[in-house]
């Protein structure tokens, strides 16, 4: 398709505009390291498993630095000066410590112990190679579909039912399965441990979860010829942690903005940022591809009126990606088909906010995310919904495609749901496979002039917000007219301010390694 | 019933006045071959339909089928017996609701709204408390006689009841989206067990909305009213406040 007429000019100064936000935000940030960065490091270094009352061992080794007072050296040189000193593994620490057979002091020599962590670090991140390898291997093998990729979210609560319901949805041509996380994971402060049956709305992220259906979508995979992506949620108050059990187990994508848990789940902006930078960089380095949520703004928002803070939010979070090490096609940045079905030529909005995206950034992985807000129980009209929305998938070229579904505004889907949805999708995409190329934008036409406007407006908010720190622009409300503080919300007592010698020796191996 | 009425006999319509004609579909989990699908028959013979067709069916892997059905209901209900409960009192429009709590209660109108529990889902409670309001229809931080605290998501039914206690609210307002295994009838007992047990339960006006509720299901809740969807901050203020001078005698 002809592209639209966009001034380039403008969308440098945007992209200039955001990464002095994000350099900002993270120099303020690199003081501090939060207990989930030191556990997922712990979690990275081989600590894993739960105590008699289901705590899991890192948050009981943390808990146990803190009374220490040693945790704003960072856990990975005092666990490895104990492995050193006591012959142990980082997983005997921990069981000793958790059994109050072993009270952890500074190590005595913290060369060595340094030394020690650095090369138990450098084993995990050999592993999580290797995962990398065996995915590109997997998808060189059984091969992988074209974009848009159908994405599709199962959400029993039980990982067993979700494994049979995956299975279906691949076989009727899901090219990417999200297991939907038990609401209120988010806030909990700790991950659950082992494979879980019990959850709400969706199923508890566990790493054996993650195995789990790790090995299920591979044997089916191989079935139907088609490489099929496991996504999990990366978000909430252990991100690292997440990040590293994704990492260890080969998930191939994962929810992690770097403002959603601030604005939606009232998490604490330092603890977000601090672990938003770790999580991703993990992400990065397991050639992982992360999802963002702007979609989510135009659930609050309007997604007409707040296109341009979509836009925004998006280039912020490109900037923190690159800090983290990510690659532009590891950026499922994401967007959204929601603006209200009543308002007259709605649809050329649509496409005039999904070709604008496409177009700056045209090698990210986009994320398409179908109606919600205004899906009702008219499953018929809703269904109509998202075959529009299918369409401007195709035309603009978008790569991760969200399935709607009919009963959206209802319950958790049905299988049938799914499968509807599936197919509603293929005849799209099918029908329509190269109409983008057969029709161009009529130059300074509705289309266009929609496109330049949000663009405009993005560079507008764009200067506005580097004027006044981010922290600042989300106090006043400027995304999802939410308004949040730095020091509110939940999540600040695990913000530790690092100490001189603080050290961790992951940063280094992985953010030099993320190609 | 003392009163006789008259019957008025209904069922659905298709093309003809009571032919019966309904649509529906389901999934069975099992392959598709003909016993399948004659299962699939069968099913709605005995879900009360006459001649069911099975007008389609398909395969959908991994031993599961699809199917789409026609049929004519068998049973029919007598609309002249029904009667749903709803909360009575008249919807009335900001400036009337704002002079109203003025008149009556001389005093801001303290409403206090909380999506409960594991409740993560903002939407619905924002729609109605916060000033944008939604579909064009205000929230009630945008009423001068209001006072609208929202707690937000995944706020503990303890956490709630504190806060009632210290900002003396008039009127609590639950939001339950998430209702997968029936979790928000849990949520929502155990949130009017603890005003009970608090002993405030009857000097606040308690209120429940989603998608999924409905006033009678409110009702037999113990709460005093239930929004579902279609329902804007008039509505619950206008109910909060009719109810208010009734229980106030004013």
């Amino acid at each position: 398709m002809t592209q639209l007429n966009l001034d380039q000019g403008q969308i440098d100064r945007a992209r200039e505009s955001a990464r002095r936000i994000a350099h900002r935000v993270f120099d303020d940030m690199s003081q501090f390291t939060t207990t989930t960065v030191e556990r997922a490091t712990l979690r990275l270094m081989g600590v894993d498993g739960v105590d008699d009352n289901q705590i899991p061992l890192p948050n009981r080794l943390v808990a146990h630095l803190q009374e220490q007072s040693l945790l704003p050296h960072g856990a990975a040189a005092v666990v490895a000066g104990a492995m050193d000193e006591h012959g142990l593994t980082a997983q005997q620490v921990a069981e000793a410590v958790a059994a109050g057979k072993l009270v952890l002091a500074a190590p005595k020599n913290d060369k060595t112990a340094r030394k020690s962590a650095e090369a138990i670090a450098a084993k995990m991140c050999d592993h999580i190679a290797t995962q990398r390898t065996v995915r590109a291997q997997q998808i060189e093998k059984v091969g992988e579909a074209h974009t848009p990729w159908l994405y599709l979210i199962v959400a029993t609560g039980n990982i067993f039912e979700d494994i049979v319901q995956a299975r279906a949805a691949a076989e009727q041509g899901a090219d990417i399965v999200a297991v939907i996380r038990s609401t209120g994971q988010s806030l909990l402060d700790y991950v659950p441990y082992g494979a879980t049956t019990e959850g709400f709305g969706g199923t508890y992220a566990t790493q054996e979860n993650f195995r789990l259906m790790r090995a299920a979508l591979d044997e089916v995979g191989a079935k139907i010829g088609r490489y099929i992506r496991l996504t999990n949620y990366c978000s909430g108050l252990c991100m690292p942690e997440i990040a590293a059990m994704g990492a260890m187990e080969r998930l191939d994508m994962m929810l992690n903005d770097s403002m959603y848990g601030i604005i939606f789940r009232d998490i604490n902006m330092k603890r977000t940022f601090i672990d938003q930078f770790f999580s991703r960089m993990v992400n990065a380095y397991a050639g992982i591809i992360i999802n963002t949520g702007e979609d989510n703004y135009l659930t609050t928002a309007d997604a007409f009126d707040a296109a341009h803070t979509v836009l925004a939010s998006q280039l912020i979070n490109e900037q923190f990606a690159y800090i983290s090490g990510l690659k532009p096609d590891q950026m499922g940045l994401g967007h959204a088909f929601e603006i209200n079905p009543d308002l007259e030529n709605g649809f050329l909005w649509e496409v005039a906010h999904a070709q604008l995206v496409r177009q700056v950034f045209p090698e990210a992985c986009l994320k398409y995310m179908p109606p919600t807000k205004h899906m009702t129980g008219n499953v018929f009209k809703g269904h109509i919904q998202d075959a529009l929305f299918n369409v401007v998938s195709t035309l603009t070229g978008q790569n991760i495609h969200l399935l709607g579904m009919m009963t959206e505004a209802i319950h958790t889907p049905f299988i049938q749901d799914r499968f509807l949805a599936i197919q509603n999708a293929k005849y799209v995409f099918g029908t329509m496979r190269d109409l983008h190329e057969e029709v161009e934008f009529r130059a300074g036409g509705r289309i266009e002039s929609r496109a330049q406007e949000v663009l405009a407006e993005t560079v507008g908010i764009l200067a506005e917000i580097e004027k006044i720190g981010l922290p600042a622009a989300i106090g006043r409300g400027t995304f999802a007219d939410i308004s949040r503080t730095m020091d509110g919300g939940k999540g600040l007592d695990g913000v530790i301010a690092k100490a001189a010698d603080y050290y961790n020796p992951f940063p280094d191996l992985m953010l030099a390694g993320a190609n | 019933m003392s009163q006789t009425t008259t019957e008025n006999w209904v069922k659905p319509y298709g093309d003809t006045m009571n032919d019966g004609r309904v649509q529906l579909s389901f999934t069975l989990p099992v392959a598709l071959d003909e016993n399948a699908k004659e299962a699939a028959r069968q099913l709605a013979l005995e879900m009360g339909l006459d001649e069911p067709a099975v007008v389609h069916a398909e395969d959908m892997g991994q031993g599961f089928s699809f199917y789409v059905l026609y049929g004519q209901c068998k049973h029919r209900v007598d609309l002249s017996r029904i009667k749903v409960a709803k909360p009575e009192f008249e919807t009335l429009d900001k400036d009337a609701i704002n002079a109203l709590i003025a008149d009556k209660m001389g005093r801001k109108m303290v409403f206090l709204g909380a999506c409960i529990e594991t409740d993560a889902h903002t939407v619905g409670i924002d729609a109605i408390m916060n000033m944008k309001g939604y579909n064009g229809h205000k929230g009630l931080e945008s009423y001068h006689e209001v006072r609208a605290i929202n707690m937000g998501a995944q706020v503990d039914s303890e956490e709630l009841v504190a806060r009632a206690i210290e900002e003396q609210a008039d009127v609590i307002l639950v939001s339950q989206v998430v209702t997968q295994k029936n979790i928000h009838l849990d949520n929502l007992t155990r949130l009017s067990d603890l005003l009970e047990a608090e002993g405030i339960r009857d000097r606040v006006i308690l209120v429940v909305g989603g998608p999924r509720i409905s006033h009678e299901l409110a009702k037999e809740l113990g709460y005093d009213a239930g929004f579902g969807t279609k329902s804007y901050a008039e509505d619950v203020a206008s109910f909060a406040i009719n109810e208010w001078i009734k229980r106030n005698g004013t």
